[in-house]
Order: structure tokens, then C-alpha cells, then sequence
């Protein structure tokens, strides 16, 4: 029995070994790319060591209505102005069309490894259980603010469209070009929203409308504005200079 | 004035232990590392709030003039949120500020892994051994006010004389070191955990210690300014007593 529990406690020891090798490995070789940068590793250990030691489900710290503040809106503020920070010509002519009829004929798409994919209206998104919160936006500049965001759990939008098991990221496609994704650990939290409501009132352009993204236990910019297709993967899509690694940013920012 | 000057002199000193000068370098590299880095973060927002929120468009606690981010003004299409007066507000940017946080931010964290295993070392090793009780804590004598005058007065007098590397430190040496590697530097690792959205939502209680994200982050600031200032000194007093044998000190041991 002695000799089975030091085999036992060697056998957790090794496997707790090779876990942390494991985190080291991730850290290096991880699915995100690294584009041969030690700092893009460094980041993939960051994102393996924050899945690894906090709990998956633990909820951000939700507000009062008097805490809610002042928010800037930087960025791009109207994806149909060429002057942006990001500008697709494609895009921005499609929003300025769509901004015209007042986001009537504006369309999520939802594919990839989805059983049924669709394409859903504002209304349709606004006819599913909302959820309202009031929660701090951290922007990597290093300000933040507080406001309460209406919208429709990205969970419930994903099994409308029926989701497959084998699903592992959740790629967003926005009106300005950007393309970028997110875990399932926070798509299937329950503060992960598709917002098209802020602070009592309909979404504002300048914040994203008709729908943004809100995760709440990462960095404002992963919290995308002007959304148009929602895409569901198996693997890792690096979206290139669309998405943040290409470009010299961590694509998960949970610090 | 023997008595004092005789504080400096070897009484026993052994030199610096490997595990003293190991960790030292290795937290002093990660150290540097984090400040370079971490000034070029607040750069990109070189303003300073206290409570949870804070931005460019409500008030700062100060705002510090350094790079082109300072006082940059130009916000467009100011909209209040709500119809109540003094309503919070949005406003639009249209322009392109200083900003070097893609390489900076995952510096910082990288720098940062680094030094949380370092500080974890040396406090480990440190107490375990007993020699932080036994080298830095300043004892029941050195901390009478009377005890403490005299070493102020001692560092006033010049020339300071050469002191033996390792040890044993006058009182004043002792707080600068206990202040440092016991108060300062798992300050800096607490107020900036509490920055990270993904550790506060686990651990929200570090908001309730520090008053919210921008009180952690202004309390960050003003760590870093006495990290800084302790450098200063710190590089002062080598160049003061014997420069080239407190280095040797600290890298072959004595």
C-alpha cells in the first residue's frame, strides 16, 4: 500500500510536470502564431497560465447605475469614414448604406461549425432573453470606464445556430476590417454579449452600432464594434493584418 | 564616533550569499525591464485618476507632462448620455495619439513573469534561511529614534567610509532594503494584478483593497516613482563606497 501511494504521488508529480511543460510548450508552440516573436510568446503563456489557474466561470464585477461614467469613443467611430483608424472600402461603403436605413436591413451572420447557419435581423436578436449589465470597459491606453450595456448573450446566438461540439474559437468579421477571435471559455460566459444597447438607449454608432461584442474579463479592444459576421471554427484562423497578432498586438489580453 | 564609524566595519561579514546575488541580478534585470516599459505605457495615457473609472473625459488626479500625449485635447461631437444635468458624456477622436503599447504591454507581462518568480525566490529563500529577520529587520535598538539620528547623521558625514559587501547594514540601509524587497516591489505585483480585468473579476477583493483599477493604477505610479528614487540612492551609495568592490560584492560574493 506505501509503495501504491509513492507511486501514486510520483505519478501526480510527473503528470503535474508535464502539465507545467505543458503551459512552457503553449508558451512556444501554442496555436496562436507567434511570428517568431518573444513577445507573442510571452503572451501565449500569459493566456495558458490565466486559463490554467483562474476559474473559467468567475463573473466581472457588475455596477450601479450611479457608477456609470463618461466613455470616449476611439478607434473607428464610423466605419463608412475614410479617415479611420481602420477603413475597409468594401465595408464602409456597405455601412454607409445600411447606416442610411437606420440598420434595417443590417444582417449578423452566423457560420462555420454551426449546424444551421443563419443570418439574423436586429429584431431577431432583440426578440431572444437579453441580459443588461453594467460593467468597467479597460482600454489598453490605460483609461476606463464604467456603462451598461444591453444585448443578447453571444451563448444563446451561437446554439440558435447550433453550435458543434468540435467548435474551439469564435471569429468576429467587422464593418472596418477587423477580423478577430476569441476562445470558448469567453464566448460561452454568461457576460459575453452581442450589445446593441448602452446606457438606456440604442447602441451608438460611435460605440459600435448596430451590435458590438462585450467581453468583459479582457482589454476594450477585444470587445469589437460594428459587427457583420460571426464565424465559428475548429482551429485557429490567424486573419493576418485584419487581426492583432500580425500587427504587433497580444490577442489575448486578460492582463 | 567610533562607535558609529565602526558600524561599517567588517564585523563578521561573510560576503554575499549565491542565492543573494543570483536573485539580485535577476530581480534587478526584470526590474529595469518593467520600468522602461512600463513609462512607455503610461506615456500613451500619462494621466492619473483615482477610483474605479477614468478617462479623457472626466477629471484627472494629475496629469503628468511627459511625451505627446500630454494635454492633447481635441475631442469632437461631446454628446451627454442622459437628459439630467452634469450627465456623463462621449465624445469622438479623430486623431492619432502616441501609442507604443503592442510591444510595451507584452514586454511588461513578459518582464513581469520574470520578476514574480524572482521576488518569489528571494522572499522564499529569505525567510527560510532567516536572513531577512536576521540581516535586514532593523533590531529593538537600531529603531530608537535616538539610534536612528545618529545614522542619519553618520550618512550626512563625508567621506562616507568603504563599506564591506554583505553586510552587516547600519539601520538605515536596513529600512531602505526592507522597504524595497518587503513593501515596494509586492506592491507593484499586487497594484498591477488588479489592473488585469481577467485576475479582478477572479479576485475581485483587490478592488476593494486598492479603491478600483485607476487607484491601483495611480498607486503603481507612485510605487514605481519610489522604486526609482530607491535606485537613485541605491547607485549613489555604491559610487560612494567603493564602487568597484561592492560590485565585485554582489557578483563573486565579497
Amino acid at each position: 500500500m506505501a509503495g501504491n501511494s509513492v507511486l501514486v504521488s510520483r505519478r501526480a508529480l510527473i503528470g503535474g510536470l508535464a502539465s507545467t511543460g505543458g503551459l512552457m510548450l503553449a508558451g512556444c508552440s501554442g496555436e496562436q502564431p507567434t511570428y517568431g516573436s518573444l513577445l507573442r510568446m510571452g503572451d501565449n503563456f500569459t493566456y495558458g497560465a490565466q486559463r490554467l489557474l483562474l476559474p473559467a466561470k468567475a463573473l466581472a464585477r457588475e455596477y450601479d447605475r450611479s457608477a456609470i461614467s463618461s466613455m470616449p469613443a476611439i478607434g473607428t467611430v464610423d466605419p463608412s469614414r475614410a479617415d479611420s483608424e481602420f477603413y475597409s472600402p468594401e465595408g464602409g461603403a456597405a455601412y454607409a448604406a445600411l447606416k442610411h436605413g437606420g440598420f434595417a436591413d443590417w444582417r449578423l451572420r452566423v457560420d462555420g461549425s454551426v449546424a444551421r447557419p443563419a443570418a439574423f435581423a436586429l429584431a431577431d436578436l432583440q426578440r431572444m432573453a437579453s441580459r443588461t449589465q453594467i460593467t468597467k470597459h479597460m482600454c489598453e491606453e490605460g483609461w476606463s470606464s464604467i456603462a451598461e450595456w444591453t444585448g443578447v448573450p453571444l451563448r444563446t446566438v451561437l446554439e440558435a445556430a447550433g453550435i458543434r461540439p468540435s467548435a474551439r474559437y469564435v471569429q468576429f468579421h467587422t464593418f472596418d476590417g477587423i477580423i478577430d477571435s476569441i476562445d470558448m471559455v469567453d464566448a460561452l460566459h454568461p457576460q459575453t454579449l452581442l450589445a446593441y444597447g448602452m446606457n438606456g438607449r440604442a447602441l451608438p454608432i460611435s460605440h459600435g452600432a448596430p451590435v458590438r461584442l462585450r467581453v468583459e474579463r479582457q482589454l476594450g479592444y477585444k470587445s469589437m464594434k460594428f459587427l457583420h459576421r460571426i464565424e465559428v471554427t475548429d482551429d485557429f484562423v490567424d486573419p493576418g493584418r485584419a487581426g492583432p497578432i500580425a500587427g504587433g498586438w497580444a490577442w489575448y489580453v486578460g492582463v | 564616533m567610533e562607535a558609529v564609524s565602526g558600524q561599517y566595519q567588517d564585523s563578521g561579514s561573510k560576503g554575499h550569499r549565491l542565492w543573494v546575488r543570483l536573485t539580485h541580478w535577476w530581480i534587478a534585470v526584470a526590474v529595469l525591464v518593467l520600468m522602461f516599459s512600463g513609462f512607455t505605457i503610461l506615456m500613451a495615457h500619462p494621466r492619473l485618476y483615482w477610483g474605479d473609472t477614468g478617462n479623457d473625459l472626466t477629471r484627472p488626479f494629475v496629469e503628468l507632462p511627459i511625451g505627446p500625449n500630454y494635454k492633447h485635447g481635441g475631442w469632437q461631437q461631446v454628446t451627454p448620455f442622459f437628459a439630467s444635468p452634469g450627465s456623463a458624456v462621449t465624445a469622438e477622436r479623430h486623431f492619432y495619439i502616441f501609442n507604443q503599447n503592442g510591444w510595451a504591454r507584452s514586454l511588461h507581462f513578459l518582464a513581469a513573469w520574470a520578476f514574480i518568480v524572482g521576488l518569489g525566490a528571494y522572499l522564499a529563500f529569505g525567510i527560510v534561511s532567516g536572513h531577512i529577520g536576521r540581516a535586514l529587520w532593523p533590531r529593538r535598538a537600531e529603531r530608537r529614534p535616538a539610534a536612528l539620528w545618529r545614522d542619519v547623521k553618520a550618512h550626512l558625514r563625508f567621506p562616507i567610509p568603504a563599506a564591506e559587501p554583505g553586510g552587516p547594514y547600519n539601520v538605515l540601509q536596513k529600512l531602505a532594503y526592507c522597504l524595497i524587497a518587503l513593501v515596494a516591489l509586492p506592491l507593484m505585483f499586487l497594484t498591477g494584478v488588479t489592473m488585469s480585468p481577467a485576475i479582478a473579476a477572479s479576485y475581485p477583493i483587490l478592488l476593494d483593497i486598492f479603491g478600483g483599477t485607476q487607484s491601483a493604477r495611480t498607486i503603481h505610479f507612485l510605487t514605481f516613482a519610489f522604486v526609482a528614487l530607491f535606485l537613485l540612492v541605491h547607485l549613489a551609495m555604491i559610487a560612494l563606497t567603493g564602487p568597484l568592490r561592492q560590485l565585485r560584492g554582489m557578483i563573486l560574493g565579497r
